[in-house]
């Protein structure tokens, strides 16, 4: 039978690791990532490249009203996590509630834009190559908004019982994270989709 | 101030009904048990995909042979690479890693042991619809349909014009949903390695495994993932009836090969990694001495994961790139040599002046580095683009990869299990059985694949379900199929030492190697814990501090 028996200088039993959770929100985003990097990819190359119509410079317009909701949710969320680090339950739950709230404008605005898209110009994912793409890339994106609401609402509905507290703010963080990355998604989609690509 | 970690004794456990055993294990979380189910998973597909890999050999043994069909054949081949890539190869290694890299660091167990559950069961999944083509894939109509469009499965040729039923969406979902448990795997894997380090054992001080694996993760995160986006792409188009792959709308089928590609070279060095990981624990035991360079060998598995992101279009020369983009895959893929050879020197260095024991994993490790070598070389070859504008598609190319997967990859596979047998049942397999073992495979595989390189630079295409008599391909054939039969031999006599070993073997005892690494210090095999208190660390071998305490390698280290 064996054992281990090392002796150690009491200066280096100070055995500080990274938080499990954070090194993992990190990797799945960097997963992510390049699940939307080929996207963009297939994105910038078919510009150009449809046989027919609708064109993206006839039907998009920048949606800024939306993209400045969903941008500023970012620094709501970033506020939610501060006050619960400082166990502020009840400001927390009110800049939590907003983030939900800008998130879902976005969300309404996807959605009317698609609305529009599908019923006044006739715009689907089978109508051509802009069409496929755009709602792949823009879908895709709108996917993860719905994932990270689904998230939020939960801890609201937690927040609302009272079982949030500030031990769970490394959680929170963690949460936080995904959203920030979801922001950030979308300024790339952004500047491609109705910049680059119109 | 002192800590112990005591291996304690194992006390017997009463007998549960067979219900309550299995419900254990399909409910656990434990890594080990997940681990175990992961090698299962790969031998039952192992067996799956050699069986087809050897009904494509009989069909090819002689010219005009028609022993199946031209259909059959083309869902044979099929069907093998996409088992033995995603359902053999990646189950066997994350099977590895989750087995053995808790008791490596010394955790008790993954950083997410319910997500490790998730990932095993998504993959086991992903297999099961793979296969379950075969019978349920024109639904209704009665007769089973695998799919047929070959591993990397080109567009054109997947769109719903071409690949009429359903065959092609069992295809694509298969790999959509065990690449969800790849990624999920991978994410485990690195939040274990970053986060759960028992104390004293800094990055620098991590086994080799520990970071082979975690540059594996990193690699499974960035390359599965591309392929998942294609995946999903595959099925907007088969589905949604978009148009990504579809060239009368004026989509590309060139990209396709990108996305694919993108995932499937980085993939080889996921597949590989964990190769050389065993090989970096196996060669130091066996020559009685550390692992040379150690902090080279850190710095060329990281070279190795950065460039191998760069270097996807070889794989892409005779579709008639620029040649500005040629150029640059050619000189990245010469550059990816260079890591990788220093990993050679590296472990023959390490042999150079050690006391070597011919053991069973120790002989599969070195076979593997001779025969690595050589695929490596051939690999070379065909990096060069016009070399490559000749060999293309052709059974050089197939011979190639199936040395570095088989005598790489595979070699290596086997050492480990052999390896780290006793530790995970608690019994010694049997010496004799396991050199059997070995030398039939290896006359096997060097019948097999080094022949095989012959009929390919004489022009055979890969794929084709049968040739013309006359054209100097029939004899290389024949030898190709015999050496075939040699393998299967040494597969069967493999299986049948894990399991006469497991019921009939001696008892093992915790350290039977007189190793190194954390593993070896508890109990074979070890208690749910792993350790009854976390061990503390100095050096990259804790062990051999154990064992020579008038001699311990933190001094030197
Ligand atoms: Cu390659």
């Amino acid at each position: 039978m064996n054992a281990i028996s090392t002796t150690l200088r009491p200066a280096e039993l100070e055995w500080e690791l990274p938080e499990r959770g954070r090194v993992a929100m990190f990797a799945l985003i960097a997963a992510e990532a390049a699940i939307f990097s080929i996207f963009v990819v297939a994105y910038l190359f078919y510009i150009g490249k449809s046989l027919s119509g609708p064109l993206p410079a006839e039907v998009l317009s920048p949606p800024f009203l939306y993209t400045i909701c969903l941008l500023s949710s970012s620094l709501t969320i970033h506020f939610a996590a501060k006050r619960i680090r400082s166990a502020n339950v009840r400001s927390f739950g009110a800049w939590w509630l907003l983030t939900i709230i800008l998130g879902a404008i976005f969300l309404y605005g996807t959605a009317s834009e698609w609305h529009r898209l599908i019923y006044e110009d006739g715009l689907t994912i089978t109508t051509n190559l802009f069409g496929t793409t755009y709602y792949s890339l823009v879908g895709l994106h709108g996917f993860h908004v719905i994932v990270g609401l689904l998230g939020l609402t939960t801890v609201m509905v937690f927040t609302l019982f009272g079982t949030v507290k500030q031990e769970h703010a490394e959680r929170i963080d963690v949460l936080s994270l995904y959203w920030h990355f979801v922001d950030a998604v979308w300024i790339v989609v952004f500047t491609v989709v109705y910049i680059i690509g119109r | 101030m002192s800590t112990e970690s005591i291996a304690w004794p194992s006390t017997p456990v009463e007998s549960r009904s067979f219900v309550d055993r299995l419900h254990e294990w399909i409910a656990t979380v434990d890594h080990k048990r997940l681990g175990i189910l992961y090698m299962i998973y790969a031998l039952v597909f192992l067996m799956i995909a050699g069986i087809e890999a050897t009904v494509i050999r009989i069909q090819l043994i002689r010219p005009h042979n028609d022993f199946v069909s031209p259909q059959v054949f083309n869902r044979l081949f099929t069907m093998h690479g996409t088992t033995m890539i995603f359902f053999v190869i990646m189950p066997f290694l994350f099977g590895f890693a989750n087995y053995l890299m808790p008791l490596m660091i010394g955790a008790r167990d993954m950083a997410f042991p319910r997500l490790n559950a998730f990932s095993f069961w998504m993959t086991a999944f992903g297999g099961l619809l793979l296969y379950f083509s075969v019978v349920g894939a024109n639904g209704l109509y009665g007769a089973g349909n695998a799919p047929d469009v070959g591993w990397f499965a080109y567009a054109p040729l997947t769109s719903r014009t071409f690949s009429i039923g359903h065959s092609t969406d069992f295809w694509t979902l298969a790999l959509l949903v065990s690449g969800v448990g790849s990624i999920g795997t991978a994410v485990n894997i690195i939040a274990t390695v970053l986060c759960l380090r028992c104390p004293g054992m800094t990055l620098a001080k991590m086994p080799l495994f520990a970071w082979l694996n975690l540059v594996m993760a990193g690699l499974v995160i960035l390359c599965v993932s591309p392929l998942t986006a294609a995946q999903m792409m595959l099925v907007i188009d088969r589905y949604l009836g978009g148009h990504f792959f579809d060239t009368q709308a004026g989509g590309s089928a060139v990209i396709w090969m990108h996305f694919f590609w993108v995932f499937g070279h980085p993939e080889v060095y996921v597949l590989v990694l964990p190769a050389f990981a065993f090989a970096s624990e196996i060669i130091p035991v066996f020559s009685r001495k550390p692992i040379f360079g150690y902090p080279v060998m850190v710095g060329a598995t990281v070279a190795i994961g950065f460039i191998s992101m760069s270097v996807w279009a070889h794989h892409m020369f005779t579709v008639g790139m620029s040649s500005a983009a040629n150029n640059f895959f050619v000189i990245s893929t010469m550059a990816i040599a260079v890591p990788t050879g220093i990993k050679i020197f590296n472990w023959l260095a390490t042999m150079w002046g050690g006391k070597i024991e011919f053991k069973t994993p120790m002989l599969f490790c070195i076979a593997f580095l001779f025969q690595f070598l050589v695929a490596g070389l051939t690999g070379i070859m065909q990096g060069a683009a016009p070399f490559d504008w000749h060999l293309g598609n052709s059974y050089f190319v197939v011979a190639h990869f199936h040395y570095v997967i088989v005598g790489g990859i595979l070699f290596c596979f086997f050492g480990a299990f052999y390896y780290w047998f006793p530790k995970m049942s608690g019994k010694m397999y049997s010496e004799t059985l396991g050199k059997l073992h070995f030398w039939l495979f290896l006359i096997g595989f060097h019948l097999t694949f080094d022949f095989m390189h012959i009929p390919g630079l004489l022009g055979m295409p890969r794929r084709i379900y049968t040739y013309e008599p006359g054209r100097g391909w029939d004899t290389w054939n024949l030898i190709v199929t015999i050496g075939v039969f040699f393998q299967a031999a040494g597969i069967l006599v493999f299986l049948g030492n894990l399991i006469w070993s497991y019921f009939r073997g001696k008892v093992a005892g915790n350290d039977p190697w007189d190793a190194w690494t954390l593993e070896w210090s508890t109990n074979s095999p070890p208690p749910v814990y792993n350790f009854a208190s976390i061990p503390e660390v100095k050096s990259r071998r804790p062990l051999w501090d154990l064992k020579h305490p008038d001699d311990p390698d933190w001094e030197y280290e």
